[in-house]
């Protein structure tokens, strides 16, 4: 067991010695283009085009990477690439950056062994913590909910008094009894997520709805979960590699972005919203000469180009934007079996589009995305009859990606909720290099200066112990990289504690074994009991300082939350360490001398006889 | 080699009531400390902007913060950090200015102060990476350099701050608990006094030096104080060990015994940990300086009061051989040939 420990060990420290080299980046630069293994090809043939050769081309997530020997290589090819994908600079649809990526050898990465991921205060970058604003979630869906009820009761003829909305509550007023019974009767079929209550205040009767606490749940989850989306997308633009985008708790994102140094152009990008067109398309004679460029754009209408490069004539007037949008998924068309997308419309989009599609079935329509000021077409289908209630179908000529793609973009057309940035740090990269040293040089130094002590104090058995604090150490790198927890200075200070800490066990079982000689007992029976004496005791200790790192790892956020990471890591690796490792050592050295005739712990001081009762 | 050349038990319950005292009088000045002079937070805690900054030249910190103070920001904080070249600001929290924008303004009021503009400039590192940046002059020849900004909304604050006090709350609580379990109340109640007695120290220290206490500072003290409660467990250990085994002696001389017999394994073992945590403090720069300090006096307090204090409270409460007597028949098992094992 020890033997594949230490293996293991190995295999997965050995990553983090290799250091880092050149590498170019490819990522999208439009929501509307995605990054896949075609455009892998391309960039290997670009390469190779150019006479270069990488050390490997690989897809990555949402980017391609392609890693060099020396910078000189690396520039030369992110020319290269830059020219193949992006014949128009003015109008980059990928984004070309010089990146680092890990120098290791291809094998261990295929077996997942991977440096450890380093913190933003050892790598330098930007941090932003952001609070998604959940009232005016609420607010949106709350108002499109009003529309939704009064455009229920016009279409029942039941007639109110007047509908309101006071924050996140709705309230319907009535002039008489019945119409509120078959009103509530009709809200509570028709739109389950609000639960109502009747009130009377003597002047007039009313129905007061409010959300009911899962549905304004899920609103608030829908809004994270969209929010993070888009930004994904658009951090995507940065050319970051390995950016980290998660959900803290309820309502927040954190947003960290290595080697970025530029808050502004981070912070000016991530706030940037995309809006959603629909429009008409041009079906004229003109437009479509146009279209093939042999005419000039007809009056009224604009190009545009729709994904695949083709491009199309489209009317300037909007009719629908994103804001009447309420969701866009994925699913299946009942009759056809084709893979679909599934727009909802709120209630005034829902009455235009009614009244769009029954003046022009037969016509194509266009819903257009427009980022930065550019707008280029998601999707162009022809309207095949009249569609009310706001469920609209959109399938035909897709794939199931393509259409998850569409419905993916439809989404991110329309920022679920604003938000706001609450927490912001940025650190220099030559600081973060710094940082590195520093507690580089603090680990090493303290490892040797114990050492030191270990082996002149307990000679070969302490020798032995500080081999299994070197094992401790590497168990602790090799865990951490496999886990991928990201090791920030904090964390390297817990790799120095633990160190520090460890030692103890082994000076536990050290001292015990003195003591056990000092009482007269024979080598092998002295090693034996000190083990077992040592090992409940070693147990105990380490869980107080266990406990103190697990409420630390609860509580914690940040930097202090990788210092609580690696405590709690260290202490498991230590108390394994000490025990098995070193037991397994020193069974090894003196296990087979059946007479040992001694053990070479340093100086055994036996007191002059003294009266013990 | 051999430090600890013990002839005999060395009777250290006899002076508990020195020991004690000594403790409580650190105690008590540390709280007076603390209420006194009050903790200075950090901006994790409080709220706030923090910029550091490197200058070429050994900065002139009157300069600096008149420059900051002429910005019109409140109340700032302008200090040295680490080297001669390197500047620390703080800046507190307002409710009008939007914070995100205060780093530009500061740090572009610093450049002009130097004669140069801050431009948005591509700065290529010698390993290949590339990375567009603020940069005050040319990128190489910069006569102010950013190196970290910080920015702490005052929800964010005010909820760290919470967190902290929480996870000092529940590792106390959890302690006790785990002491309780393992060996009886009284030794318990000792434990936890004597182990908070270290947390109060270092916090004292902290409030006469007016040191900055941040997160770092807060996850030192208590990673402290699982330690010593490390130590304490040891010495309960030997306690009950020679409880067991010399029936006649008296509660004050089984716990000579038991320190006797464990020193030793104590000093070395702080030796060590405190030759780590020496090292951090010389070679861990500015960023880790406050929390190697607070390691470094938590570890030297900490042999003093895991030792002598939690025993000695231990011996007042009134502990007895019956105590741990009790507690351990009912935990043997018949068939677990380990029962009773300790060190």
């Amino acid at each position: 067991m020890l033997l594949l420990a230490l293996f293991a060990g190995l295999i997965y420290t050995l990553p983090n010695l290799f250091g880092e080299a050149p590498a170019v980046q490819v990522s999208s630069g439009r929501s509307t283009v995605k990054v896949d293994s075609s455009i892998a090809t391309r960039v290997e043939e670009a390469l190779a085009a150019a006479g270069l050769k990488a050390d490997f081309v690989q897809l990555e997530a949402a980017s391609v990477k392609a890693r060099f020997h020396d910078t000189d290589a690396q520039i030369k090819a992110k020319d290269a690439i830059s020219k193949a994908l992006n014949p128009d600079p003015a109008d980059a649809s990928y984004i070309v950056a010089l990146n680092l990526l890990s120098r290791s050898p291809h094998w261990l990465m295929a077996v997942n062994a991977l440096p450890m991921s380093l913190g933003l205060d050892l790598r330098g970058g930007v941090h932003f913590l952001m609070q998604v604003d959940m009232q005016s979630a609420l607010t949106k869906k709350a108002e499109s909910l009003a529309g939704d009820v009064r455009l229920l009761l016009r279409d029942k003829n039941l007639r109110h008094a007047g509908i309101s909305r006071d924050g996140e509550n709705l309230t319907v007023r009535f002039k008489d009894r019945e119409t509120l019974m078959a009103t509530r009767k009709l809200l509570e079929d028709e739109l389950p997520d609000l639960n109502w209550t009747e009130s009377d205040d003597g002047a007039e009767i009313k129905l007061s709805g409010a959300l009911k606490p899962i549905a304004a749940k899920r609103v608030q989850e829908a809004a994270v979960k969209q929010n993070i989306t888009t930004l994904h997308n658009r951090v995507n633009e940065l050319g970051v590699s390995e950016p980290v985008i998660q959900q803290q708790g309820v309502d927040r994102v954190v947003v960290q972005l290595p080697g970025v140094q530029d808050t502004a152009k981070a912070k000016d990008i991530i706030g940037r919203t995309a809006t959603l067109e629909v429009r008409m398309v041009d079906e004229s004679v003109e437009a479509s000469a146009a279209a093939t460029g042999n005419g000039p754009v007809p009056l009224g209408s604009e190009r545009y180009t729709e994904r695949g490069s083709r491009p199309l004539i489209v009317k300037r007037q909007v009719i629908l934007t994103g804001e009447n949008l309420t969701d866009a998924q994925t699913g299946f068309d009942s009759q056809s079996q084709e893979p679909s997308v599934n727009l909802t419309l709120d209630a005034k989009g829902a009455r235009i589009f009614k009244d769009v599609t029954r003046e022009n079935i037969g016509k194509r329509m266009a819903i257009l995305l427009f980022e930065k000021g550019k707008g280029e077409v998601v999707t162009a289908p022809v309207i095949r009859g009249e569609i009310g209630g706001g469920r609209v179908q959109i399938s035909g000529r897709m794939s199931s990606n393509e259409a998850a793609d569409t419905a993916l973009l439809l989404r991110s057309g329309s920022l679920a909720a604003p938000m706001e940035i609450i927490e912001e740090r940025t650190i220099g990269p030559s600081l973060g290099a710094d940082n590195i040293a520093k507690g580089f040089d603090s680990v090493l130094y303290g490892f040797a200066a114990i050492a030191v002590f270990m082996c002149a104090y307990y000679m070969l058995v302490g020798a032995i112990s500080t081999l299994a604090l070197a094992f401790n150490l590497l168990l602790l790198v090799s865990v951490l990289s496999m886990l991928q927890a990201s090791l920030t200075l904090p964390g390297m200070a817990a790799i120095a504690l633990t160190l520090g800490m460890a030692i103890d066990a082994n000076v536990l079982i050290n001292e015990r074994v003195r003591e056990e000689l000092r009482n007269g007992s024979s080598p092998q029976s002295a090693i034996h009991n000190g083990y077992e004496r040592a090992f409940t005791t070693i147990l105990d200790s380490n869980v107080t300082t266990l406990i103190a790192g697990l409420s630390l790892l609860a509580f914690g956020s940040g930097p202090v939350r990788g210092f609580a990471v690696v405590h709690c890591l260290g202490i498991l690796t230590s108390m394994f360490s000490a025990v098995v490792f070193s037991r397994g050592l020193v069974n090894l050295w003196y296990g087979r001398q059946k007479k040992l005739k001694g053990v070479s712990i340093g100086q055994v001081w036996t007191p002059a006889p003294s009266p013990k009762n | 080699m051999e430090f600890f050349r013990i002839q005999r038990d060395i009777p250290f319950m006899r002076n508990a009531l020195v020991l004690n005292a000594i403790s409580a009088l650190t105690f008590l000045a540390a709280v007076f400390f603390i209420a006194t002079r009050g903790l200075h937070f950090s901006i994790e805690f409080t709220g706030g902007t923090v910029i550091e900054v490197a200058y070429a030249q050994p900065a002139d910190i009157n300069r600096v913060r008149a420059t900051v103070e002429s910005l019109g920001m409140g109340e700032v904080q302008v200090q040295n950090f680490g080297t001669s070249h390197d500047v620390l600001i703080r800046l507190p929290l307002r409710e009008d200015v939007k914070q995100a924008d205060v780093v530009v303004r500061v740090f572009s009021e610093l450049c002009k102060a130097e004669g140069s503009t801050v431009s948005t400039q591509q700065i290529k590192s010698e390993k290949g990476s590339e990375a567009s940046a603020q940069v005050c002059g040319e990128v190489g020849a910069e006569s102010v350099r950013l190196q970290r900004s910080e920015f702490v909304g005052p929800s964010v604050g005010s909820e760290l701050a919470r967190d902290g006090a929480l996870a000092l709350a529940v590792t106390i609580a959890g302690i006790m608990i785990y002491l309780a379990l393992r060996f009886e109340w009284k030794f318990s109640v000792a434990g936890i006094i004597a182990n908070l007695h270290d947390v109060i120290i270092i916090v004292g220290f902290f409030a006469f030096f007016q040191w900055e206490f941040s997160l770092s500072v807060l996850a030192a003290v208590l990673a402290v104080l699982g330690y010593s409660v490390n130590e304490s467990v040891v010495i309960f250990d030997r306690i009950r060990e020679a409880f067991r085994k010399y029936r006649k002696l008296t509660t004050m001389q089984v716990i000579d015994h038991a320190i006797t017999s464990t020193i030793s394994r104590t000093i070395i073992t702080h030796g060590c940990t405190l030759m780590m945590v020496i090292s951090m403090l010389i070679f861990g720069g500015p960023t880790l300086h406050y929390f190697a300090v607070a390691l470094t006096i938590g570890i030297l307090f900490g042999v003093y009061s895991s030792v002598f204090v939690a025993a000695a409270i231990a011996m007042w409460l009134g502990v007895k051989r019956e105590d741990l007597m009790r507690a351990s028949s009912k935990d043997i098992d018949p068939d677990d040939p380990n029962a009773g094992a300790v060190v």
